[in-house]
């Protein structure tokens, strides 16, 4: 029977707030019943610090989606505060949660990504950038995707198919972060693939087929506006280099313990690694805790195995 | 190889249900509804300018002296007694209505889901203004409706339209209008336009549906006729008292011809049995006692306060390019953007400088409305309201610098 307490972060005030209360709501009900002492703690309700250190938890687990909890900002604090947490640590988060930064540094490594472009803000503003958008749809190509560089939930993502809307979806995506990414679209299955440590049995693959026919935020958090097949159903060697590249793009990025990537393959059976996600949802439409269960791990083990995890380097701290 | 079912009920649900999705600008509102957002989004009525005491006080006597009522069932037509106060009320703005011909209704919410109910069958077309009430959008929208839709200008809905639609041989099931103090345009349809409405819509043997929530929240000018009053056979009216009195209580009504009534009824009773006992006699007394009157000055007094602040905040801080109507009454102001800013795309940056509003597409079920927002002065403070419009003026000047700068 376990008796730590833990604190499951949760809410905050990213635009994904509303997904994140959901995850949280589910892991804190999953915790309970295997015995933790366990309650949702909303960073964005009061005095954050003030109210974790007076419940003198065990560890926290971190449900936060978006800025704050997945930039590596809410885990530079627990590590001021000395107390462990789920998941990956605040170098780690940052690289993978801004985009740029990810890109660049899966590029560096060999690991394909759909070829791109980033565009700031302020050099649109200041430095009149703008122009140089024409040339980038020249390099890439058409159609492309446009999405921030830090958020998630495909929040403030569009598809562009023509030159002239690219500066409507551009500020769209500008809307959500100071930069925008424009990507090269792949168009093949897409399968999200979920690593969970300790990873010698890895967890089958889930195809995404979004019945509108594009995974935005409607499909995602709609239950039944998308359908899912896991194992996916691709063949065994391609599952295994989704698996392969995105091994590979967690050691890079540094993540720890947890993690999910989401990956585009393309006519040729060719992963193209789309986005790595340091905090995975845990709501009912969620893809880990669907990973999961088709590898037989139900929501309360899988939770409670990240938790043993962080609670490992709690008495780490400690001792 | 296992299809994996988020929810194993997926294939069960109606088709009526396919439009109800999760979207990118309800998980926005979360956030908004955060203490430190300055929302400029909800239609809230400011319930804290109610005298709590005398309410208090009213509650109170209700269940002092009425309990085996107040806590018992109801008939589904609601309390005969209420009906004569809602006539009353309705008398206020000179418009006749029998208690026998009105239905008690969960707010005129509940009203508008009862009429598509009982009058809409699916792919029948439903006259809606453009842009539309959005909760009657979504209330129709479980009937599966076509819309058509009649732009609206200074003077509410153009008429003119509606009459091209007819002669080209458009059949709408009825013609559904916020007359007065619109949401979200803010504008009020003309004397002439409602004439012109009801004899268009008598001669065609189309009903109108008339929703009345704002009437009584008039700030200056004239008050115009009801299209209610102005034809009684051919006008299903609904009212609340929502704006004047307490929307937690829900307590709303439909006034219509005999036979729609009838129906409604018994619409009513399948849905719900009939209002809150408690909630119809704690109205019911309100409107019987002498307060509800200064307290209704009250809140106009409010309101007026509150749109003369944002109307004043929107001529210093919103870019000269943009437009918004000037209403004289109700919750509700309607800004048209230069056509180059998209105010859903707009939404999360908003939220990012602690103010939010309602994106103008919505309101639409064609889409448009792209470049406008619905602002609601009804619940902020007057200083909230100059500082979440002057938020908004420093985004739409810096959206604005980002487009030219992108569009080269």
């Amino acid at each position: 029977m376990n008796t730590e307490r833990i604190a499951v972060l949760a809410g905050g005030r990213s635009p994904e707030r509303e997904v994140s209360l959901r995850s949280g709501h589910r892991v804190m009900t999953a915790l309970v019943s295997r015995g933790y002492d366990a309650f949702v703690l909303d960073p964005a309700d009061g005095p954050f610090v003030e109210t974790l250190s007076a419940a003198r938890v065990s560890a926290c687990y971190i449900a936060l989606h978006g800025t704050e909890g997945e930039d590596g900002t809410v885990q530079r604090l627990l590590d001021l505060l000395g107390i462990s947490y789920t998941g990956t640590g605040p170098h780690a988060c940052q690289m993978a949660f801004d985009k740029i930064l990810a890109k660049e540094t899966l590029d560096a490594a060999g690991i394909a990504t759909p070829a791109w472009a980033a565009v700031e803000a302020t050099a649109i503003r200041d430095l009149a950038a703008g122009p140089v958008l024409h040339g980038v749809v020249g390099r890439l190509g058409l159609p492309l995707v446009v999405k921030p560089s830090r958020a998630g939930s495909a929040m403030g993502l569009s598809f562009v198919e023509r030159e002239q809307d690219l500066p409507g979806a551009v500020m769209g995506a500008l809307s959500f972060s100071s930069a925008a990414i424009l990507e090269r679209r792949i168009v093949g299955p897409e399968v999200a693939v979920a690593m969970v440590e300790p990873s010698d049995e890895p967890f089958p693959l889930v195809e995404i087929v979004p019945k509108s026919g594009v995974f935005d935020y409607a499909a995602r958090y709609t239950a039944g506006a998308t359908e899912y097949f896991a194992p996916a159903r691709v063949a065994p060697d391609v599952a295994a280099a989704c698996r392969h590249e995105t091994a590979r793009a967690f050691k890079t990025l540094g993540l720890r313990d947890v993690g999910r990537a989401d990956v585009m393959i393309d006519a040729d059976g060719r992963p193209w690694l789309i986005d790595v996600n340091v905090s995975p949802g845990m709501t009912d439409t969620s893809l880990l805790p669907m990973a999961a269960r088709a590898a037989g791990i139900d929501l309360p083990e899988l939770c409670d195995r990240l938790v043993r995890l962080a609670l490992q380097r709690s008495s780490a701290i400690v001792g | 190889m296992a299809e994996f079912t988020v929810d194993p009920y997926a294939n069960l649900y109606a088709r009526r249900t396919s439009g109800m999705l999760a979207s990118e600008v309800r998980a926005l509102f979360a956030v908004a509804e955060r203490p430190e957002v300055i929302s400029l989004a909800g239609g809230m009525p400011f319930v804290q300018a109610l005298p709590q005491l005398l309410v208090l006080d009213v509650v109170t006597q209700v269940l002092t002296e009425s309990s085996a009522i107040a806590l018992q069932y109801a008939g589904g037509q609601g309390r005969s007694e209420l009906r004569e106060r809602l006539a009353m009320l309705m008398a206020e703005e000179d418009t006749p209505a029998d208690p026998e011909d009105m239905v008690v209704t969960a707010g005129a919410q509940q009203g508008l889901d009862l009429i598509a109910k009982v009058i809409v069958d699916p792919g029948d077309v439903i006259a809606i203004e453009a842009p539309a009430y959005v909760g009657a959008l979504s209330a129709f929208g479980a009937y599966e409706p076509r819309y058509l839709q009649i732009d609206l200008d200074e003077d509410g809905m153009i008429v003119e339209q509606l009459q091209d639609a007819l002669l080209k041989g458009a059949r709408p099931k009825f013609v559904y209008t916020v007359p007065n103090f619109h949401n979200p345009a803010g504008v009020t349809m003309s004397r002439d336009r409602r004439e012109h409405l009801v004899a268009l819509c008598r001669e065609a043997s189309i009903p109108i549906v008339e929703d009345n929530p704002y009437g009584l929240l008039r700030f200056e000018g004239e008050q115009h006729p009801t299209l209610r009053s102005l034809d009684p056979e051919n006008v299903i009216y609904l009212g609340t008292v929502s704006k004047l009195f307490a929307a937690g209580l829900r307590v709303g009504w439909t006034v219509a011809a005999q036979g729609v009534t009838q129906r409604l009824i018994l619409a009513k009773e399948a849905a719900d049995l009939c209002c809150s006992s408690l909630n119809m006699l704690v109205v019911e007394r309100w409107l019987t006692s002498e307060h509800w009157r200064p307290a209704l000055g009250g809140l106009v007094d409010t309101y007026r306060s509150r749109r003369d602040a944002m109307l004043f905040a929107l001529a210093e801080h919103f870019p000269t390019q943009a437009t918004w109507t000037h209403p004289a009454g109700g919750f509700f102001i309607w800004a048209t953007l230069p056509e180059h800013l998209d105010t859903r795309m707009m939404l999360a940056a908003a939220i990012d400088r602690r103010v939010a509003y309602v994106p103008g597409a919505g309101f639409y079920p064609d889409g448009r409305g792209r470049s406008s927002m619905r602002l609601a002065f009804c619940y902020p403070s007057e200083d909230r309201i100059a500082e979440g419009v002057r938020r908004l003026g420093e985004l739409l000047a810096d959206e604005d610098e980002l487009y030219r700068s992108l569009s080269g």
